[in-house]
């Protein structure tokens, strides 16, 4: 489980959240939407202790989020973040070597599920491979925590439709965590058990995506429009 | 790819309800072993948590029944599946009568006219 107490995380001036308290139940997909700006990437940041909190708690599995969590919590980037001039193989050999729960039998039936020539190098690749690419890096890890920052944005329908395959295809959901910050509300809703809509650092609701359709008949966009007024 | 659905009512029973057609089409026959959960999810697009539900929805209705270990089967029982469709129709029924009535006309008008098509589509074939 994570659990957010208090979270207020400020850049100099700037307030990217305040006073969020929140906490998501192990298992399942949890999608966090709202605007730019609203404080997504940060809030997954601070769960992947790479920013640390100006104030409030933060826990994972009831252990303290600092750096070191990155054994429990795989994540990814909405930048590219890779050394260009290794191969596909070597990318995923040396992720495999950084993280225990890495699964190269996954990664591999990954390679061919998104139709990847091992041998290409990273630098070579076209953008939507490159996505596909950090799709299988954090989707190979049996971590009990999975982030994902933006996993759509930016690549073309075929690439995209390739990633909600490989999710479903490839996450445990009943025994991985999964929260993932998106834009692309309609392609991803069908995946998501849960959302959490966000809005100027503030967390403004909470809900289970298939509550909303059977209690207020709204599709995913409509309900965040709703919670946004 | 969401498509398929109306993502403003839950996707659980709209599942369900194509599994339910496939059976009363015959595409399902009694007896048969429905896709894995996963495969499911992964033909529909869908977050297999959504699809568990719809399995556990339909064993509910009695309709399919899970063998532990084995997966998960169309009943064999052939009065479910003849009230499957019978609900199937009072539901399309209801919905032509609704649409007719809010066009004004009549039962009488109604009966005749669905009996006029009928009658055309035959000479037509």
């Amino acid at each position: 489980m994570i659990e957010i107490n208090g979270l207020t995380k400020k850049y100099l001036t700037k307030t990217a959240l305040q006073d969020v308290t929140l906490k998501i139940e192990n298992g399942g997909i949890t999608g966090l939407i709202g605007e730019n700006g609203s404080g997504k990437s940060t809030l997954l940041k601070v769960i992947a202790g790479l920013v640390r909190p100006t104030n409030g708690e933060v826990t994972v599995n009831g252990k303290a989020v600092s750096r070191r969590i990155a054994t429990d919590v795989a994540y990814l980037s909405e930048l590219d973040a890779y050394y260009p001039f290794f191969t596909v193989q070597q990318m995923i050999d040396f992720e495999a070597s950084q993280f225990p729960d890495f699964d190269k039998e996954r990664a591999q039936a990954m390679i061919s599920f998104m139709k990847l020539n091992p041998s290409s190098k990273m630098k070579t690749l076209s953008k939507g491979n490159r996505g596909r690419v950090k799709i299988i890096l954090a989707l190979s890890r049996n971590a009990p925590i999975i982030l994902m920052d933006e996993p759509l944005s930016g690549l073309d329908p075929m690439v995209r439709e390739s990633i909600v395959e490989s999710l479903i295809s490839f996450v445990d959901v009943e025994n991985q965590t999964v929260i993932i910050t998106t834009h692309e509300i309609n392609e991803m809703e069908p995946l998501f058990d849960r959302v959490i809509a966000i809005k100027n650092g503030r967390i403004l609701a909470t809900a289970d995506t298939e509550t909303i359709r059977d209690q207020q008949n709204l599709r995913l966009i409509d309900w965040l429009k709703q919670e946004y007024r | 790819m969401t498509d398929k659905f109306d993502t403003s009512k839950p996707i659980y029973k709209q599942i369900a309800d194509q599994l339910y057609w496939r059976m009363i089409r015959g595409e399902l026959q009694p007896g048969d072993k429905l896709p894995s959960v996963r495969e499911c999810a992964v033909e529909f697009k869908v977050n297999p948590n959504t699809v568990a539900r719809t399995y556990n929805e339909m064993e509910r209705e009695k309709v399919v029944k899970t063998k532990r270990g084995q997966g998960t089967f169309v009943t064999t029982d052939e009065n479910v599946l003849f009230d499957l469709k019978e609900s199937m129709k009072k539901i399309h029924i209801e919905e032509f009568v609704h649409e007719m009535e809010e066009m004004g006309y009549t039962e009488e008008e109604m009966v005749a006219s669905l009996q006029e098509y009928l009658d055309g589509r035959d000479t037509n074939d």
